[in-house]
């Protein structure tokens, strides 16, 4: 069995694919993800997912290539700004300062 | 010489009677020394990759824990830990034999590990009762590590029971090292690995003599060779 392996490296932070183990039960793929991504100390937890339980996408089409619906070139935190000084909502964004 | 400088290796030696408390420590240490050397002699080749890393890392945190266990005893010996580690010669390690042996062969280097793994935790939990507040808080310690690899060891043996040639296998390997398991403890603490040992394999084991502690495997002094070749080739009180 094929186990993929997320990763935690701070408490709070999202886990991120770390890798794989190849195991023949759940107890043999908690050793081997303890010994190969947290024997350093470098993650703080660890999921363990068997991959027939991971469903992928990988078709995305795009038949009339609407690139407009890209961020590409537009610089949108300038516009952001502009819009929320209109609506009186420049507090809320995101690291504004708070009194 | 070009290091003449550099200050001599230090001229310390073993008393031959060491204090209860030192021959203890170097006891536990030299096993854990030995078998952590044992251990890393499957890197690179053990049966697949995953358990390779598993392998090597347990090999490492049984040095770590010979690290430890030597820093105690260099402290009342007026030593350092990596002396006693490699400059004695192969006589005057306290290893058990069981640790010394040398079975590049899966079944048995888990029958090994396995039957360690248990003597080693028959032997932390009596040690974690001591009135010796230093040894008591290391044996606890490293029993928190140790748990891991009980936990590895006792999967295996799951998975060599489950199968007729697993099983058989392993029981082989088994009797053929059980002398030697034994001999890991002290004569008071053979009966509980026997009751252990017979409940998960479901059958007695028999009555044998125990392979001590004392005597020593041809094979320690060809370990010891390899062991200590980099120390040795270097001039004395060379920093690493």
């Amino acid at each position: 069995m094929i186990y993929e392996v997320f990763r935690q490296e701070r408490k709070g932070q999202a886990f991120q694919h770390a890798g794989s183990v190849e195991a023949p039960d759940e107890h043999f793929a908690e050793i081997y993800a303890r010994e190969q991504y947290a024997r350093r100390q470098e993650s703080v937890a660890l999921w363990l997912v068997p991959r027939a339980a991971v469903s992928e996408i990988d078709e995305f089409p795009d038949e009339f290539e609407m690139k407009y619906r890209r961020v590409d070139g537009y610089s949108i935190k300038a516009r952001l700004h502009e819009a929320r000084e209109r609506a009186g909502t420049l507090h809320m964004a995101p690291g504004a300062a708070r009194e | 010489m070009r290091h003449a400088s550099a200050p001599e290796r230090s001229t310390w030696h073993p008393e031959p009677h060491v204090s209860d408390r030192t021959d203890l420590l170097l006891a536990l240490a030299d096993d854990e020394l030995i078998l952590g050397w044992r251990n890393s002699e499957w890197t690179g080749i053990a049966p697949f990759l995953e358990e390779d890393v598993a392998f090597s890392s347990i090999a490492q945190n049984e040095i770590g824990h010979a690290r430890a266990l030597y820093e105690l005893a260099a402290a009342e010996l007026g030593t350092t830990a990596d002396e006693l580690a490699f400059d004695r010669k192969p006589e005057e390690y306290r290893s058990a034999p069981l640790v010394e042996l040398r079975r590049l062969e899966w079944a048995r280097t888990i029958a090994r590990h396995w039957l360690y793994e248990t003597a080693d935790e028959i032997r932390l939990a009596a040690l974690m009762a001591s009135d010796d507040s230093e040894i008591a808080g290391l044996a606890a310690k490293i029993d928190r590590e140790e748990a891991y690899h009980r936990m590895h060891a006792e999967m295996w043996i799951d998975r060599l029971l489950a199968t007729e040639e697993g099983s058989s296998r392993l029981n082989e390997a088994i009797d053929e090292l059980w002398p030697y398991a034994l001999g890991v403890l002290d004569a008071e603490l053979r009966p509980e690995l026997k009751a252990r040992v017979g409940e998960r394999l479901g059958r007695a084991l028999p009555d044998v003599e125990a392979v001590p502690r004392g005597i020593h495997e041809a094979e320690l002094a060809e370990l010891w060779e390899e062991m200590t070749m980099v120390r040795r080739s270097a001039p004395p009180g060379s920093q690493w």
